[in-house]
């Protein structure tokens, strides 16, 4: 009776999770250019659509492309960071730490104004780079955050005895600390590149009127009325995000990585 | 090897890069956006500089009461579905073999990740009249004709609880993964039944997570800006829209500026309460 009342409830929550994304599969399987569901007829041409239609092939290259170069420089901000807040005892630099936090904590729309105003006031406002500058301030929380897990699990006893043998801390890294953390260095890469991918007013308030990120296409797309391309790109950034996701739980231990210390079974 | 205080300068090199990046791209922008936020709009260009209060003062009026208090609501309301539906589940997937908490992980972290964008075109799609639910209902015989469900407050509060449901699950997740399996089992052997020792036990004793986890939710519901544009009608729009307005539509920098120091005010006073209900938390 229980285990039924669970299931039912599993049920119910995964039916309201998926129902909006199969619906949305099922308008962009149409034949023609009809918002139906039931689909009426079937084609995967919308599909094509994406990389044949020059509009949505250079909004899918940009955001790939913003998304890949900013969780780089989020990692390349993160892993300093984190690693020299294990080494040292340095109180004070915990500061930087909440400055890392703080963009992915408040309600975006403040983040993006405040890029918004700093690029306008600096004379940079609409290029590319700020882009990939701001998303990776936007969601260098999320490698930090896997990458401080990742040190606090490290035995510092296996450290230690690579010291003792003569090593300096450049190969320590290397050898001992680097291979140890890779794990959360990827997911960290992973989380980071997905949420870019994925991200619409930080992209928008940078570079909005000058490149079309996917996000940002789909937008605009919507206002001026339906095409199925918006449905067909829909279902491949879910298969996207399930994908790296599936891989990050595949080769890492993802309730660890979500905060469950206690990995059971 | 015992972390060790910096002996050298050399040895603060590795934060200079980190550290670099975060104060000219996160607090300067930050500053100068507080900065615009006092001075005046300049019809021609963006802004001119000044200090004046006047962007402040217009919050003083009632149609951005009207608005403050509409985000506040939504976000609120939001919270509360959030946590009433992902308490039990939550609770009950921390419960299960590992295997399949790994696959519910994947599902939610995918839907967390999805766009606001892509979120709202697929309700707005959902609740559409030509592709829509009722066209289910329809076949089922409960409804005569489908009709279109947007735009309405319904369905801006629809799709804001399957943004933030995800998110509520993946809050309280590491809490009640910790939570002592027998405190439970200790109430089941003295006759509660399951939804008894659920109540009395399990929502008694996660009380400051709750606590905490109604403030996150809430803090991530107001900085939808989507969702009730595509779904609402004007006057379902929130604070977080209203800046994107003004910085961009209007060209109201300051004004824009004002209202984002304003949020981050509210913010921020919510996330102190919500480290001193998790302090709190700690010494019960």
């Amino acid at each position: 009776m229980n285990a039924l009342l669970q299931r039912v409830y599993f049920g119910l929550v995964g039916l309201f999770l998926v129902l909006p994304i199969i619906v949305v599969a099922g308008v962009s399987v149409n034949a023609k250019q009809d918002l139906a569901f039931p689909p009426k007829g079937f084609s995967l041409g919308w599909y094509g659509e994406i990389f044949a239609n020059p509009e949505w092939r250079n909004a899918l290259v940009a955001s790939i492309t913003l998304a890949a170069l900013s969780a780089a420089l989020a990692l390349l901000i993160a892993l300093p960071l984190a690693w020299f807040l294990w080494r040292r005892h340095a109180p004070w630099a915990n500061v930087f730490q909440l400055l890392g936090i703080a963009p992915f904590t408040l309600p975006p729309v403040i983040t993006a104004l405040g890029l918004l105003t700093f690029w306008a006031t600096t004379g940079f406002y609409g290029q590319p780079a700020t882009a990939v500058i701001s998303h990776a301030i936007f969601f260098v929380t999320l490698p930090l955050v896997t990458l401080s897990l990742g040190f606090s699990s490290i035995d510092r006893s296996l450290v230690e005895a690579a010291a003792t043998m003569g090593a300096d801390d450049r190969t320590v890294f290397r050898t001992v600390v680097l291979p140890l953390i890779l794990p959360y260095l990827i997911s960290g890469y992973a989380f980071a590149f997905v949420l870019s991918l994925n991200e619409y007013i930080v992209a928008y308030m940078t570079i909005g009127f000058t490149m079309e990120t996917l996000p940002i296409k789909i937008f605009n797309a919507l206002r001026y009325g339906y095409t199925p391309t918006m449905a067909s790109v829909t279902i491949l950034f879910v298969a996207i995000a399930a994908t790296i996701f599936g891989l990050v739980a595949r080769f890492g231990d993802l309730p660890k990585l979500l905060g469950a210390m206690s990995s059971r079974d | 090897m015992r972390r060790e205080a910096p002996q050298k300068l050399t040895d603060y090199a590795p934060l200079a890069f980190p550290a670099g990046m975060l104060i000219v791209f996160f607090v300067v922008p930050f500053a100068t956006m507080i900065a615009v936020s006092f001075f005046r709009r300049d019809p021609a260009g963006f802004y001119s500089p000044d200090f004046v209060f006047d962007n402040y003062a217009r919050f003083l009026s009632l149609f951005f009461g009207k608005v403050l208090g509409f985000s506040l609501f939504l976000a609120v309301a939001v919270a509360i579905c959030c946590v009433v539906i992902a308490l039990p589940f939550t609770y009950l997937l921390s419960r299960t073999k590992r295997r399949t908490q790994v696959l519910w992980l994947v599902a939610l972290l995918s839907v967390l990740s999805l766009s606001e964008v892509i979120i709202g075109f697929a309700w707005s799609t959902l609740f559409s009249r030509t592709a829509g639910i009722t066209n289910l209902l329809v076949m089922l015989g409960i409804m005569s004709e489908p009709i279109a469900l947007n735009p309405s407050f319904g369905a801006v509060l629809t799709a804001m609880v399957y943004q933030a449901l995800p998110y509520t699950v993946l809050v309280l997740y590491p809490a009640l993964v910790r939570l002592d399996p027998t405190l439970t089992e200790a109430a089941r052997t003295l006759g509660a039944s399951p939804l008894k020792a659920f109540f009395t036990v399990v929502v008694p004793a996660l009380r400051n997570t709750v606590v905490a986890t109604l403030i996150m939710v809430f803090i991530f519901a107001l900085g939808s800006y989507l969702l009730p544009q595509i779904l609402g009608r004007p006057q379902h729009w929130t604070l977080s829209v209203l800046i994107t307005d003004q910085a961009i539509y209007q060209s109201n920098m300051p004004f824009a500026a004002a209202m984002a120091v304003f949020l981050v005010l509210v913010t921020l006073g919510l996330v102190a309460l919500t480290v001193y209900a998790g302090r709190k938390g700690e010494a019960a």
